[in-house]
């Protein structure tokens, strides 16, 4: 990368994720470009969901550097950075392959909860708003709208005040997308979006990631679902056994040869490594 | 009709059959002692009488249970739905009769209501650490304790400020030395402020830990707490305790000293009473406790609040949301031991004595299981709870010492006497039949903190108890 071109949305450098002999990540390199959908596919247990982990700060990278660069310039080391931070500062949000909503609170309180720390910066360090000193109502019904909007566009505003637990699945999936926007990131990662979704679902979502993207948030997507794969992604990125094999538009990655024998050759499958660190 | 009845004999019978092999040999067989050493005497009868009881028992259970299964359930959520409305009723008419106490003037009521109100206010501020953060918390007494001992020790202690004399600019200035003691108003928030500290200083080691290892380590802490104040004898003095701690003062006007100048009864010359500090405590309490109430209800409407909840709900997620969970953790911490902390100033000048005894490990059983038993969350049912675990079992000792006298009887005034030993037992036996007929605690759905439209319940099925 010359100096001339603006620093990538993140770079991924010789990122290495052992847990104990195993090497789930193996000197991992790639780039995801701003307002580019990019997605990482390989078969089980080629180590997508340990990148996701290690990018969203739940695995301490062994080894590597992950750069992520605002389009303001700002600039953030992911593996330094704590977990928390890394959603609050860097604006890095993701969702999860079994979903992780709050499902003893309304489908609103789980997008407030995901305004969090825009509505503390309104608190006055908690005592103002307790006593209803500071400007916290104005805040929160910002932050209501903001919800009400997202809703909106999931198709959920009907049951904005049902238990989020109460959800069908499909529409379990949505509600962790929009919470995740709701913390207004800069790059969206998805750890298998379309999983368990029938067709009519599956082509919904198509539609929601090609607007969040015309949003203007970037999207880093981990799928197994080919078509909505292809059909919407920029740039495929495609992992064996923790290391790239493969990497381009998906036309290239169609009639890659390594692709087709990773998929279709040897099968040689393990188990997904451990999900979200506990 | 005729096989489902001869199931439940059957069914009976089985449990007869256990009930016999039980009883037979601990109630049927007794050893006593006589002239040649001990030997064994037969009690058939008493035998008989329990087995036929848990024949009796079980068969009548049965065939209660074997009604339309459907029928049941609908009957039950009937039930769920009139007491979710009768609940709407509740809180008024409790908060109404708490206030209308006093004017009762009887001081066993009032006592007992002290009594009481101080578990309602522990529980209230138990709550928010297991409740609503859904951080299992064994060792709550600690801060009880810390409350105590820092209002004891502040309020006993009296503080001196040297006198001392600077030269600035060719002006003198000069102070007299001067000591003065630190009242029950200065002191209650200083109280409720170390207790809160410590409650930080516990959650740090903690904030990894979950569930079993949580409990453990904030039993662990409760438990040093109180041997620390043990075995601290030139600070605390040790398991002889603080005593003389002054009693509150309301505006200055003491309640303590007849009715000379500067008491309650002289201002407003009234007829000295102890009554009148009694009446004063327990609105000091109520106060008190409604301040823990209000704050908690506050705080769950705010982004603080909401992140506890969330919390319980699903740590990891909180994370990924950018929610960063130690200061959470801490503050949950920290808040409630700080209403733990006025309580236990509250309890210090309420006693004007305090030893280490009063701060065991029992206590903060009681206060847990009060919580769990109201519902974990809901601050209607830990009050619930608290009155009728602290106040019912009072009652009911109260109740029979005054049937006891009344009838003469000798049976009823020895169980009068000899309940509160079996106070825990019945606390025990009411948890368990209490988690097996509603597993959630008493109120056990949860309400959304907003709402677009109609704000509705929240199964409690749905609601997560936390994972520590």
């Amino acid at each position: 990368m010359d100096a001339e071109t603006p620093a990538p949305l993140l770079a991924v450098r010789d990122l290495t994720m052992r847990f104990g002999g195993l090497r789930a990540v193996d000197t991992l390199s790639f780039i995801a470009n701003r307002g580019d959908i990019t997605a990482v596919i390989g078969p089980n247990g080629a180590g997508k969901t340990t990148v996701f982990n290690c990018i969203t700060g739940f695995y301490r990278p062994t080894s590597g550097a992950l750069v992520l660069t605002h389009a303001e310039g700002a600039q953030f080391s992911l593996e330094r950075l704590p977990g928390h931070r890394i959603a609050a500062r860097a604006k890095v949000a993701r969702t999860f392959q079994n979903i992780r909503l709050f499902a003893g609170m309304t489908v609103l309180e789980n997008l407030l909860v995901a305004q969090h720390n825009a509505l503390m910066r309104h608190t006055g360090l908690g005592i103002g708003a307790v006593l209803g000193l500071s400007g916290y109502p104005r805040a929160e019904r910002a932050a209501v709208a903001t919800a009400r909007a997202w809703l909106d566009r999931i198709g959920l505003i009907s049951r904005a005040d049902d238990p989020a637990g109460a959800l069908p699945y499909g529409a379990q999936r949505r509600l962790e997308i929009a919470r995740a926007m709701c913390i207004e990131p800069v790059m969206l990662c998805l750890d298998e979006p379309a999983a368990g979704l029938n067709p009519r679902e599956s082509e919904e979502l198509n539609h929601l990631l090609l607007d969040i993207r015309a949003g203007g948030c970037s999207i880093l997507l981990i799928e197994h679902d080919m078509g909505v794969v292809m059909r919407i992604s920029d740039h495929i990125v495609v992992l064996d056994h923790g290391k790239k094999i493969a990497d381009g538009t998906p036309e290239q990655i169609r009639n890659d040869s390594a692709v087709i024998a990773a998929y279709l050759g040897e099968g040689d499958e393990g188990e997904e490594p451990a999900e979200a660190a506990e | 009709m005729a096989a489902r009845s001869t199931g439940a004999l059957r069914d009976a019978g089985l449990s007869a059959l256990v009930a016999l092999g039980i009883f037979g040999v601990m109630v049927g067989l007794h050893t006593s002692e006589g002239e040649h050493g001990l030997y064994l005497e037969f009690k058939p009868i008493a035998a008989g009488v329990l087995v036929a009881l848990v024949f009796f028992g079980r068969l009548l259970m049965v065939t209660l249970r074997e009604r339309d299964r459907r029928e049941a359930y609908r009957e039950k959520r009937r039930f769920a739905e009139a007491l979710t409305r009768a609940g709407v009723y509740v809180a008024p008419v409790l908060l109404a009769f708490a206030v209308l106490l006093p004017f009762t003037g009887d001081r066993f009521y009032l006592d007992l209501g002290v009594l009481v109100m101080t578990y309602v206010m522990l529980g209230w501020g138990l709550n928010i650490v297991v409740g609503l953060a859904g951080l299992l918390d064994l060792g709550y007494v600690a801060f009880y304790a810390v409350g105590a001992y820092s209002y004891a020790l502040l309020s006993t202690t009296p503080i001196h400020i040297p006198g001392f004399t600077i030269e600035v600019f060719g002006l003198v200035i000069e102070s007299v030395g001067f000591t003065f003691q630190l009242g029950f108003w200065t002191c209650l928030p200083l109280s409720g402020m170390l207790a809160a500290c410590w409650g930080i200083m516990l959650g740090f080691p903690v904030l990894r830990l979950r569930g079993d290892y949580l409990a453990i380590v904030t039993l662990a802490f409760g438990e040093i707490i109180r041997i620390v104040i043990t075995n601290w004898v030139s600070l605390t003095n040790g398991p002889n305790g603080i005593s003389n701690i002054p009693r509150p003062t309301l505006f200055g006007l003491s309640f303590v000293g007849g009715d000379g100048p500067g008491t309650f009864a002289g201002f407003f010359g009234l007829e000295p009473s102890p009554t009148y500090r009694v009446v004063f405590l327990y609105y000091l309490i109520f106060g008190l406790a409604l301040l823990t109430n209000w704050v908690t209800l506050r705080l769950r409407r705010l982004p603080l609040g909401r992140a506890w909840e969330a919390l319980r709900e699903d740590e990891i997620a909180c994370r990924s949301l950018g929610i960063n969970i130690t200061v959470t953790k801490l503050t949950a911490f920290a808040i409630g031991a700080m209403f733990g902390g006025f309580a236990g100033a509250f309890f210090a000048t309420r006693q004007a004595f305090i030893s280490p005894e009063s701060f065991t490990f029992i206590e903060s059983a009681i206060v847990l299981s009060i919580v769990v038993l109201g519902g974990m969350g809901s601050q209607l049912g830990t009050a619930l709870a608290a009155l009728v675990m602290i106040g019912g079992l009072e009652m009911l000792r109260y109740g029979l010492a005054v049937l006891g006298e009344v009838s003469q009887n000798e049976t009823f005034q020895a169980i009068a006497n000899e309940l509160p030993l079996f106070r825990m037992l019945i606390f025990g036996l009411a948890l368990v039949i209490m988690m097996v007929l509603r597993p959630r605690g008493l109120v056990s759905g949860r309400t959304p903190t907003v709402a677009l439209g109609e704000s509705r319940e929240i199964a409690a099925e749905l609601v997560a108890q936390g994972r520590g």
